[in-house]
């Protein structure tokens, strides 16, 4: 906690999102990005929901090859601008595309990360390190798929790749790396192959109460907002899915706001839950849809 | 019946289904699309609506004109999409044993379409800007000092079409 003491004197760098998603997933022998679990979603639009409320823009990093692949292709994109680096490679082009601000790396084959681990890892966060991350349940080793790069990592991690080393774990252990214990020593299992792959789906059976994503912490839930008219084009998109801790309404379309430019003011519009008007102070619940209405002009 | 149409609305087969031997009266209003808005030339307009709220609340809409004014039969159905100007943008028919109220719940209807259904009108103009009927100016903070809280309905006064 000294460490968030110590920073509270000068502001954090912004932080931005960034998924990996840019592997060849050669013992997967199938694209996981793609891959999809009891929900259907895909992994890494699941890892997109979980990581969008923190941060300030989210991105998905991708090989060029990989730009236009569907999956792929509804999300901000970095390119890797050097091949055959593996996981670091997205890091190195996100840093010089955007130095200035903190990324908060998730790779997308994280099945079990859950709401709780990634809340805990920006609480901790120490922006006056190079890094925060957690240390493996496994080995103590540092994790580096799920951790927070500070722009102080930026120039010694391209030292590292240019003097040809290119292991994550490494460079975070030869870092001023916070490590944090993991609250749930599952959530970072990786799932590189079939069989990770059938003891994962197995371990998130509903019956089964090891699985942590059947248990999201406290508030949060898991909602969907639909867009028209003028917020759909300031939003960019029709719908989406995302997890949030609001309560209500109005708190929703506070942190939206954050996130879309949004000429309007709450003031302007009505909202709709579930496909009948709302009121800005009902409690939201998991699974609810909301639509925020712009003024209406119809006739 | 309330319902929408993305494609070009034939006022007579609607006309037709309100025909009942019980009323001696029929009264229709059609909205079509004019051009020009607020002194500005417009070129055509774009329609969108959520459509699932829309349909519920233009239902209930219905249900009220034939409550309050006692006619027989009642239907709405409004466009989207692009429409060029002259266009027919949204028909109402009424049909009652006698007229005063075929002409009141007729008006009634278009009144509460244009102000409860969430449905948006986006005008695309000569000079080639666009705006959202009733948004765009909502933005800038003089045009709301008239706005009434969040939870009554914005039928704005200002740039209304038709």
């Amino acid at each position: 906690m000294a460490d968030r003491r110590s920073s509270s004197s000068s502001a954090a760098p912004p932080l931005f999102g960034l998924v990996l998603a840019g592997g060849r997933s050669t013992r997967m022998g199938r694209d996981k990005a793609a891959l999809t679990y009891a929900d259907g979603t895909p992994q890494l639009e699941r890892a997109m929901r979980l990581l969008a409320p923190h941060v300030a823009r989210a991105f998905v990093s991708v090989r060029s090859d990989q730009a236009d692949d569907p999956v792929r292709a509804r999300f901000a994109q970095i390119r890797d601008r050097e091949e055959n680096l593996g996981p670091i490679a997205g890091l190195l082009a996100a840093q010089a595309q955007h130095p200035e601000v903190a990324w908060l790396v998730l790779a997308c084959d994280l099945p079990l990360l859950d709401e709780s681990t990634l809340a805990h890892l920006l609480e901790s966060r120490a922006p006056e390190r190079a890094a925060t991350a957690y240390r493996s349940s496994h080995d103590g080793e540092p994790e580096p798929l799920c951790a927070i790069y500070e722009p102080a990592s930026r120039e010694a991690l391209a030292a590292y790749v240019a003097a040809g080393r290119q292991c994550p774990r490494r460079f975070l252990t030869e870092s001023d790396t916070l490590l944090l214990d993991e609250p749930n020593p599952r959530a970072l299992d990786n799932v590189n192959t079939p069989q990770e792959y059938g003891s994962v789906m197995s371990l998130m059976n509903p019956q089964s109460s090891a699985a942590p994503r059947q248990q999201p912490s406290g508030e949060v839930k898991r909602l969907t907002v639909q867009y028209y008219a003028l917020l759909r084009e300031q939003a960019g998109r029709r719908e989406e899915a995302l997890v949030s801790g609001a309560r209500t309404p109005r708190e929703l379309y506070a942190e939206l706001s954050r996130r879309y430019p949004f000429s309007l003011g709450p003031e302007a519009l009505r909202v709709a839950i579930n496909s009948e008007f709302g009121d800005w102070s009902t409690p939201l619940a998991d699974g609810d849809a909301v639509v925020f209405i712009p003024p209406v002009a119809g006739g | 019946m309330f319902r929408f149409t993305r494609t070009a609305i034939e006022p007579e087969p609607l006309r037709g289904e309100l025909a009942d031997p019980a009323c001696g009266g029929y009264a229709s209003f059609e909205g079509w699309v004019r051009d020009s808005s607020d002194g500005e030339r417009v070129r055509r307009l774009e329609y969108e609506a959520f459509e699932a709220l829309a349909v519920r609340e233009g239902e209930r809409i219905l249900g009220e004109a034939m409550a309050r004014f006692g006619v027989a039969h009642a239907a709405c159905v409004h466009r989207l999409g692009d429409l060029a100007v002259g266009e027919l943008a949204v028909w109402v028919g009424v049909s009652s044993p006698h007229r005063a109220e075929a002409f009141e719940a007729c008006r009634y209807i278009i009144d509460e379409v244009k102000h409860r259904l969430p449905i948006w009108k986006k005008e695309h103009y000569a000079g080639g800007d666009s705006g959202w009927v009733n948004c765009e100016r909502c933005a800038a903070p003089a045009a709301h000092e008239a706005e009434a809280p969040a939870a009554q309905a914005h039928g704005h006064a200002h740039r209304h079409g038709r």
